[in-house]
């Protein structure tokens, strides 16, 4: 007997809650810019520049006397924390006067003074990572690119491939997913460094391609059930492909929480973030994406008149889809 | 719907063979693979810095610094030019108000019938650039106001020095880290004027970044005896010479002359050893280098001259004798360290410009170690999670798709060693993601089976139906995901980069191991069990 998660032909009135949905979606995306606005992200040293060195300790250090230690160095405000362990500890220094040079310096004595205290075996230098202003000023502006051009070419696609309508759709709750996932990591103040501009994408690409599935079977239910109202027929498709959502949504989040769990220190903050944003993207293609539909009116009409219109186009598309 | 074509089952059959073949090393150790067959491919796969340990630098070059160097050539030229030009009597060209700019120097021609005649003797500085055909010079001369002279390097000159300076850093920053011993570095250009230098394996950057860091200009002068010391602390001192400071002590300053006796350039060795238990450095001359070192040290014997390796004194021996045979030691009190870095720098020369370490990023051999751990487990665990998901919902056809997605890690693995691409951190995160995502096809595949089975479709009509119309929601959901991996390549910098490589891979593979390996299998199944009744 095979596992049903989701039993056969289900009949949820999905577009029922549709109102207070889009009401919770604004309020946690007004929330997310807020909470952006008011705690900040707290940029990693790729784009802030910086220091991060991450020592290990023979024993477990002192913290207290380690930060005075550092603090002594003048080498501006330094930030410990232990990472996964508690003789592990990330060491964080602002980005250094005097250039490049600064910097190098800055981490040389921090080297130096580390191996004078705790001997030469005592501590190792398990991470040492710079990055100057030059460097992460280009980093900012590649990981906007980035972001921005992938939502853009993928709600052009989905234009190319359904109709403005869908592109808008996608769009807005992409806006919505990365909006949300910025907002958790603001929340729990995860460290926002190359890495979660990853996971940004990899948000943008997972969401996308949960309402692509969605968007596929309305287009295919508006041209089965011409006489069907469009908020009966969202209901129908979302239905009919729930247990795929589902299921990839869940299959997806085994391996991300394996990865969570036993991954490591260094890949936590960013795993944390694709999961949330696996199950945002999940939300917003049934009540994002999907109500957005009903908002700018597409029914059976918006293909028909495809159809007739351009039958050239139609045909062109009926050989790449068959 | 059964017609699965021989020919195609051979074609999946063979791909998949050769991506595990390509796969295999990468499951025993480095040694045992070295002894396998010849025929067998042996190359692993590329593990990132991050995994191995190691260091990751982006340099830039000073080109500043080099335009400055440039305009400072020029003034000396275009001095020397108007020390030789001679005006309609024969006699010395009189000039004045010299002044140099930040691409440029200008100055006024006393006599405005000289003009001419010094403008085309500064013509004659300039050279073609880009070959004589392109019309283009490295130097503009213009006059203004009758007699105001203007030497000015043109925007096509700068832009080749420049090119010149980071080209020529690379090689010797090559040079450098192959003088060191160090294995399998990588060394690229990056943009206009930067060098990402990687270097596997090393646990402690500081020699590499002392190596790099140091323009390694070696200069031979004579000391100035003349100055007297008060003047040389004072700042004083006559032209065509200059003051400066120790090495070891920057509070002890000396006058030099101006003029380069002889420069690094004309070393061909040089290697650390010991005098009197003392490391040192000892070099040698080309045949050039050695007669000029001769003769000087023959004329000033018994006078003072300085060693001068980037505008700081590392010592000023006092010369006993001749020094003939064309070599010579440096001392200055080194550990061995330094004797074995600055031998290091004076066998590879001096880069054009200063470098600037813009990036580090280094990792230790443990938390290397560690992350490969980590890795390992967690692709296992979530493979098996996923594996066990697929199986209880899908049962055979589950089974179907577990085998297509195992065989789709093996791909992925196998490909990215074909390729050469590198295994980094956030790589194998990629892959995790990518055992997640992979069975979407499956997904959309069985659950669209069911339907059409629940429709009452016949078993093969409904796997049929199931194929064709899930596949067009496959092919567009991918497409998305490629535009998103694609431009994380693109504009992505290391982590990013490490981890769209294995996604957009990843996306491929597993359309390829979903759609047609799992259709494969289901079809032989099929045709040979031809079910009454599907269980799904």
């Amino acid at each position: 007997m095979l596992l049903k998660l989701i039993p056969d032909n289900t009949n949820i009135n999905f577009m029922r809650w549709k109102n207070i949905s889009l009401a919770i979606s604004v309020l946690l995306l007004v929330a997310s810019v807020a909470l952006v606005a008011v705690r900040g992200l707290n940029f990693g040293i790729d784009f802030k520049g910086g220091i991060l060195i991450e020592a290990g300790f023979e024993k477990k250090p002192d913290l207290d006397e380690l930060r005075d230690e550092l603090n002594g160095l003048g080498l501006g405000a330094v930030s410990l924390q232990e990472f996964g362990g508690d003789r592990q500890i990330a060491i964080r220094l602002q980005q250094q006067d005097g250039g490049e040079q600064g910097q190098q310096t800055a981490v040389a004595k921090v080297r130096d003074t580390l191996s004078a205290k705790y001997g030469e075996d005592g501590v190792s230098f398990r991470r040492v990572e710079t990055v100057g202003g030059k460097v992460s000023n280009d980093l900012i502006w590649d990981a906007s690119l980035a972001i921005g051009l992938a939502m853009l070419g993928i709600a052009i696609y989905i234009w190319f491939r359904f109709e403005w309508q869908f592109g808008v759709g996608g769009l807005l709750s992409l806006f919505h997913d990365v909006a949300l996932v910025i907002g958790f990591v603001a929340l729990l103040g995860l460290e926002f460094d190359l890495n979660m501009v990853a996971a940004l994408l990899t948000t943008v690409g997972y969401s996308l391609n949960d309402t692509v599935v969605i968007y596929d079977r309305v287009r295919e239910n508006l041209r089965k059930y011409r006489k069907m109202d469009i908020e009966p027929l969202l209901n129908l498709t979302i239905n009919e492909t729930l247990s795929r959502t589902i299921m990839v949504s869940l299959a997806t989040s085994v391996a991300l929480l394996a990865l969570l769990i036993f991954g490591g220190e260094v890949l936590r903050g960013f795993t944390a973030a694709m999961l949330v944003g696996v199950w945002v993207g999940t939300f917003s293609s049934i009540y994002v994406a999907s109500p957005l539909l009903i908002l700018m009116k597409v029914g059976p009409h918006t293909f028909l008149q495809t159809e007739e219109n351009k039958a050239g186009k139609a045909e062109q598309t009926g050989k790449v889809n068959g | 719907m059964l017609d699965f074509p021989r020919w195609k089952i051979w074609a999946i059959v063979l791909t998949l063979i050769a991506g595990t073949i390509f796969a295999l090393p990468n499951l025993f150790p480095e040694a045992q693979v070295a002894r396998w067959p010849s025929w067998l491919p042996k190359k692993q796969i590329n593990l990132g810095l991050d995994l191995r340990g190691g260091s990751h630098l982006l340099l830039a070059v000073d080109t500043e610094a080099v335009i400055k160097q440039q305009v400072e050539t020029l003034e000396d030229s275009v001095r020397a030019t108007l020390r030789d030009t001679r005006d309609a009597n024969g006699g010395r060209v009189g000039y004045g108000n010299f002044t140099t700019g930040p691409n440029s120097v200008s100055f006024l021609v006393r006599d405005a019938s000289d003009v001419d005649a010094v403008v085309e003797a500064l013509r004659g500085l300039s050279q073609p650039i880009g070959g004589s055909f392109s019309g283009q010079r490295d130097i503009d001369v213009s006059v203004r106001d009758g007699t105001r002279v203007t030497a000015r390097l043109t925007e096509a000159g700068v832009n080749e020095r420049k090119r010149l300076a980071v080209e020529q850093s690379i090689e010797i920053v090559r040079r450098r880290i192959d003088e060191m011993g160090t294995r399998e570095p990588t060394i690229v250009r990056q943009g206009e004027d930067r060098i990402l230098v990687q270097v596997p394996g090393l646990k402690d950057p500081g020699q590499l970044k002392d190596i790099l860091g140091k323009t390694a200009k070696l200069e031979f002068k004579l000391v100035n005896t003349d100055v007297p010391a008060e003047d040389v602390y004072a700042g004083r001192v006559p032209p065509g010479s200059e003051i400066l400071h120790m090495q070891n002590d920057p509070n002890q300053k000396i006058a030099v002359r101006r003029r380069v006796i002889i420069s690094g350039e004309e070393l061909t060795d040089a290697q650390p050893s010991y005098q009197q238990g003392q490391p040192v450095v000892s070099f040698r001359f080309n045949t050039a280098g050695g007669k000029r070192f001769g003769q000087v040290t023959t004329e000033n014997t018994g006078k003072p001259f300085a060693i001068i390796l980037d505008n700081e004194i590392i010592s000023a021996p006092r010369i006993n004798e001749p020094i003939l045979g064309g070599s010579g030691i440096i001392s200055g009190g080194f550990t061995v360290d330094e004797a074995n870095n600055l031998a290091v720098l004076l066998r590879a020369g001096a880069l054009p410009a200063p470098l600037q370490i813009l990036e580090e990023r280094t990792v230790g051999p443990d938390l290397g170690a560690d992350s490969i751990r980590a890795g390992m487990i967690a692709s296992i665990i979530g493979t098996i999670g996923v594996l066990t998901l697929m199986f209880v919902t899908y049962g055979r056809f589950g089974l179907f798709a577990n085998a297509a997605l195992i065989l789709n890690v093996i791909l992925i693995l196998g490909i990215m060693t074909f390729l050469g691409a590198t295994l980094t951190l956030p790589g194998i995160a990629g892959l995790v993601l990518t055992i997640g995502t992979a069975v979407d096809a499956n997904v959309l595949i069985f659950e669209r089976i069911r339907e059409e089975l629940r429709a009452g479709r016949s078993t093969l009509n409904a796997v049929d139906a199931g194929y064709t119309e899930a596949s067009r929601a496959i092919f567009d959901a991918n497409i998305t995901n490629v535009i998103a991996a694609a431009l994380m390549m693109w504009f992505g910098s290391g982590p990013v980069k490490g981890f769209a490589v294995v996604l957009t891979i990843g996306i491929v593979t597993s359309v390829f191991t979903g759609v047609t390996v799992c259709r494969m299998f289901n079809v032989l199944w099929l045709k040979r069990a031809r079910p009454a009744k599907l269980v799904l």
